[in-house]
């Protein structure tokens, strides 16, 4: 175990660093030049000079990413070129709204997703599973923004039940939860679904039921732990859809979330922000990978880790 | 519209040494008997008729702006009368841009994916036949492109070339063939420890001949199911980068862009951001509906689970 988690922390660590210099190589190359846009367009030639040797941007290629990275060493992203704050402290101040934002998404997801596939399970090739099924389809088929729109629409603008984008309170984060929640539901409804019809044909099923347990209680205490640990233990893998997503659910909800900085960042070209961001959002899905990973041996302990 | 199930005679018994190898053309009548996969189908139909023959269809141009296609107000008209889904901010007729956005979706889904396809295919095959450190190098690296949030890097790139319909195809194939790769370069590696591959080996085939007669027929079922469901992945990418303003870029209609150019006005038009939002999802929907058919049918791993 020991041995396992010290080898892939060291995979995952050289993963970020292969993240960060592509992302550093196609930043670089990047034909719209920031200096200009933060010089103006009635800079002199002369100033748009100075500009570049201060940010550092007239050196040669190798130089700038080996400062970036001893930067990175001490914790230092850069500092933002529009908004003259280090970048760490503009993510810092972003994030715990988009990891309030992430965990209402994982609530909504896996409370709509287990219970379709519980559901589904239960009433297996008759109309109810079929439609559930079909619903899951449509979520998995569904842009973000769509979603988004949709659920604005309806709740905010007709029914008027929340407001219409926002941030402060659990009325703001609802729409923007759920629009996740149910993006991301109909792949832990199809998971629920298989995995409980695997437990449900299991021995100590029917060991249960011969006991003349109910029903319900056979469904409730005995399958439903043992069907529902491997799915909810798939989260971490979700991480990464959802890193994407927030970009997209932020912009439309005007919820102040590193999604939102990231696209603001990317129509300034304000690129250390970009490069922060695609670094956090990158150990998160590392880190998630690694999670998964590591607790399935846990869950199931046929597996072993090597 | 849809065709009828393929009748036939009953198929005569197998010689008794017929290899056993998936058959595409049998999956495809048994596909027609699915009812999801046979409305996926005619949905694809629907959306690729009405994509070839726009001009044929569709009641006016594209990017013509009406005299009439305002109200006096000047605001967009509701669906109905001359315009059968009513007209957006500028008075253009939505529903022949929806058909001609069709165009748009079908082009870029079927060439960013196919370009997508053949990457993951190369670098899996590649990997998983050859092995040694080009195999090891290329599923880092594979590995690394899945540790990129894929919708953050896509927008990026797009926002940094000036889009067009083609860079927007080349940057969402190249932040979607790691998964192909991965699940090919798996069944690749297996394959090649296989028997039937040593006794070739044996009897001194050579190792195009063993790639090409033996590997890549074996590959074709996965490859089919991963271009198909591919295709939702992609449509749903492009969408999203046109909505955001740096995929397709405007008069171009794409679905998403549709949505992008009308959102300020979407809560008192909200069928300009829904009538296409619908087809976005129709679209992704129907894929996906062929593709999870293609999959229980092609993949025997798969089969009896549902």
């Amino acid at each position: 175990m020991g041995a396992y988690l010290l080898r892939r922390l060291i995979a995952a660590a050289l993963i970020l660093l292969g993240v960060s210099f592509i992302t550093f190589v196609l930043l670089y190359v990047l034909p719209a030049d920031p200096v200009r846009q933060i010089a103006g367009r009635s800079a002199t030639p002369a100033t748009v000079e100075s500009i570049r040797q201060q940010l550092g941007l007239d050196q040669p290629f190798l130089v700038q990413y080996g400062r970036y990275l001893a930067g990175l060493a001490q914790g230092d992203l850069g500092r933002s070129y529009l908004q003259k704050t280090d970048v760490a402290t503009l993510i810092a101040a972003r994030l715990p709204a988009s990891l309030m934002l992430m965990a209402g998404g994982i609530l909504c997801e896996l409370a709509l997703g287990l219970s379709m596939g519980v559901i589904a399970a239960l009433s297996r090739g008759r109309f109810t599973d079929q439609a559930l099924m079909m619903a899951s389809f449509v979520t998995v088929s569904a842009p973000q923004f769509v979603v988004s729109l949709l659920l604005l629409y309806v709740f905010a603008v007709r029914l008027e039940w929340f407001p219409i984008g926002g941030y402060g309170t659990l009325a703001h984060l609802a729409l923007p939860a759920l629009t996740l929640g149910i993006l991301g539901s109909g792949w832990y409804a199809r998971m629920m679904r298989s995995s409980m019809i695997d437990v449900l044909r299991a021995d100590f099923i029917r060991t249960a039921r011969a006991k003349g347990l109910s029903r319900a209680r056979v469904v409730l205490r005995h399958a439903l732990p043992n069907a529902a640990l491997p799915v909810i233990a798939m989260i971490g893998i979700d991480i990464g859809v959802f890193m994407g997503g927030i970009v997209v659910v932020e912009s439309v909800f005007g919820w102040p979330g590193i999604g939102q900085l990231a696209w603001q960042a990317i129509q300034r070209v304000d690129i250390p922000i970009i490069m922060g961001v695609t670094l956090v959002s990158a150990c998160a899905i590392v880190a998630g990978n690694l999670l998964a990973d590591v607790i399935a041996p846990f869950i199931d302990p046929r597996i072993t880790l090597r | 519209m849809t065709m009828p199930p393929l009748a036939g005679p009953p198929l005569a018994p197998p010689p008794l040494a017929a290899p056993i190898r998936p058959r595409p053309a049998g999956a495809l009548a048994r596909l027609m008997r699915r009812k999801l996969a046979l409305f996926g189908m005619a949905l694809i139909a629907l959306v690729a008729a009405g994509a070839a023959f726009a001009p044929l269809i569709a009641p006016y141009a594209p990017d013509t702006q009406h005299f009439d296609g305002l109200t006096m107000e000047g605001a967009p008209m509701p669906p109905g009368g001359a315009f059968p889904m009513g007209t957006d901010l500028l008075g253009r007729d939505l529903f022949s841009r929806i058909l001609y956005g069709a165009r748009t979706s079908l082009v870029i889904g079927v060439a960013a994916n196919g370009l997508a396809l053949a990457i993951g295919t190369l670098v899996g095959v590649t990997a998983g036949y050859f092995r040694g450190w080009i195999g090891a190098a290329l599923m880092r690296f594979t590995d690394l492109m899945m540790a990129f949030p894929a919708l953050l890097l896509a927008i990026c790139l797009a926002a940094i070339f000036q889009p067009s319909l083609w860079i927007v195809a080349m940057v969402i194939a190249l932040v979607n063939w790691a998964q192909t790769a991965r699940v090919i370069n798996a069944e690749t590696a297996s394959l090649a420890t296989r028997d039937f591959i040593a006794a070739e080996r044996t009897l001194g085939a050579s190792q195009g001949r063993i790639l090409f007669r033996h590997i890549l027929p074996h590959l074709a079922p996965t490859i089919i199911v991963w271009g198909t469901l591919g295709i939702s992945t992609t449509v749903l990418l492009e969408a999203t980068l046109s909505f955001l303003g740096v995929g397709v870029q405007p008069p171009t209609p794409s679905w998403g862009n549709i949505i992008f150019e009308n959102q300020t006005y979407f809560q008192a038009a909200p069928w300009l951001v829904f009538i296409p939002g619908a087809a976005i999802i129709l679209l992704a929907l129907a894929f996906n509906l062929v593709g999870d058919a293609l999959r229980d049918e092609l993949d025997p791993t798969q089969r009896g689970r549902g």
